[in-house]
């Protein structure tokens, strides 16, 4: 792999991003990240990814690289395993910080993986994030299974009105694959 | 003084009705061998851990609409899914320390004449088969221990990270399921990276690093002889054995190695057939493991 040189321009900072962040509820010990370096190296898809780097991500919330960050696909490739988060000498909670920040990139962006949207409208549908097939609950019976719980979709519907989630997921864009 | 039998409200999840009955069928099935009482969960969301990514309210507030269902039971949970319990255990957690957060997350519950009031535990069915069942009984019911058997186990990551919200196995080293493994009379094995992820919550985004995660695993497990892998998840179930064959064909390998839902293991044990099981469904056939299974009978 060959190094590409990154230029950060002073005006591409924003020196207060590392406060908003540092409010929201998970990313609370961001600034204590000392750049140790512990989350990058335990971290399981850091070890087959050239870009994925937990470090890298705590480091750029504090220079301030807000844009770059929030439109950086890959937060979205940390599978939430949290052994950064037990393994951080600083107790920061890296993969909280992960989730924090993806909260915030699909409203900054717009934009979200198709997966969740689609996942999102299962939900709302059904209750459930996947259709499941009338043939299933057709073989639970035969199985002597009882039958599946309950599901209120409006109310789902309702809970994504009130989170605002509605509105983002009606107009927001979508994108594949992060490799 | 009667024994009082255990009484949880079972989650489901998606994933199980979706597409992995065995790990009910299995599960039911020697829970109730145990004496465990399973009532169904009268209304049901998604635990809501696949929003959390997007907007964590949401998953807040999923969550919390479970755990208000089964505190209008007055029953505890029981998860059979890694997902679900980390994420039900972890909102129930929060929602009940965390003041600020309870108050604003009862505001939207309000809204569906709901309250979190923080009175009931969420467990998995690790936890139940090791706290309530306990050891002796589990021993007790086995009446054909598969002594014949070498296997490994993948414990995953949510029912045991992050570590201060569970406290209940060490994640570095996890021991509870090899533990329960031992009950059945099977020898559950030491292999590299015991516990590292499977890879799956990233599916949908990255098809290529879960891949390369699977293969390693598999490859460390193939390398200390084990028939077989044991799982107490649907979604790491997926990844190893729906997706088994994908891998092998990537990696241009053979693995062949048969992944079991635990209580699939734990009922053969017990003497229920592999049909009772539906072992049938596994997609990577467990013919010679059954084969070898039949021969120890004999």
């Amino acid at each position: 792999m060959s190094e590409t040189v990154q230029v950060i321009k002073a005006e591409e900072l924003k020196p207060k991003f590392k406060y908003e962040i540092s409010k929201i509820h998970g990313a609370e010990k961001l600034m204590l990240c000392f750049q140790c370096g512990t989350c990058t190296a335990d971290c399981p898809v850091s070890r087959f990814s050239d870009f994925y780097r937990p470090r890298r991500i705590a480091r750029m919330v504090q220079l301030g690289l807000k844009d770059r960050i929030l439109s950086d696909k890959h937060l979205w490739i940390c599978t939430t395993c949290y052994t950064c988060i037990d393994h951080c000498p600083q107790d920061v909670e890296v993969a909280n910080v992960i989730r924090v920040l993806r909260n915030l990139s699909v409203k900054h962006t717009n934009s979200m993986p198709l997966v969740y949207k689609e996942l999102a409208g299962n939900l709302v549908k059904s209750g459930f994030v996947y259709l499941i097939p009338e043939s299933r609950i057709r073989r639970r019976e035969q199985a002597g299974l009882p039958p599946l719980p309950k599901t209120k979709p409006d109310e789902i519907a309702k809970v994504f009105e009130l989170t605002g989630l509605a509105k983002i997921l009606e107009g927001c864009e979508t994108f594949e694959k992060v490799e | 003084m009667a024994e009082e039998r255990p009484k949880y409200l079972i989650f489901l999840g998606c994933v199980i009705p979706y597409r992995l009955s065995s790990y009910e069928i299995s599960a039911r099935k020697v829970l109730a061998r145990l004496g465990v009482e399973l009532v169904e969960m009268p209304e049901y969301n998604c635990c809501g851990f696949p929003m959390d990514p997007v907007n964590h309210d949401v998953m807040l507030i999923l969550a919390a609409r479970n755990l208000c269902v089964a505190e209008r039971e007055n029953l505890n949970i029981l998860t059979l899914c890694n997902g679900c319990f980390g994420t039900l255990n972890k909102a129930n957690k929060t929602l009940k320390e965390d003041k600020e957060e309870r108050e604003r997350i009862n505001k939207y519950l309000a809204e569906f004449g709901m309250e979190f009031k923080g009175t009931i535990e969420v467990k998995h069915l690790v936890h139940v088969l090791t706290e309530d069942v306990g050891f002796e009984k589990i021993k007790d019911s086995v009446k054909k221990p598969l002594s014949s058997l070498r296997v490994a186990q993948h414990t995953g990551c949510h029912l045991v990270r992050p570590k201060k919200l569970i406290e209940k196995d060490d994640p570095e080293n996890p021991t509870l399921l090899k533990e329960l493994i031992k009950l059945t009379g099977a020898k559950p094995l030491d292999y590299m990276d015991e516990a590292e992820c499977c890879g799956n919550p990233i599916i949908g985004v990255n098809e290529s690093i879960p891949f390369q995660m699977a293969k390693e695993k598999l490859e460390h497990i193939r390398a200390v002889g084990a028939q077989a892998l044991i799982t107490v998840c649907p979604f790491c179930h997926m990844m190893y054995d729906l997706n088994q064959p994908r891998i092998e064909r990537a990696f241009n390998e053979k693995f062949n190695i048969p992944v079991l839902h635990y209580p699939q293991l734990l009922g053969l044990a017990m003497g229920f057939t592999p049909e009772e099981l539906l072992l049938n469904e596994l997609r990577v056939k467990p013919a010679d493991l059954l084969n070898e299974f039949q021969r120890g009978r004999e």
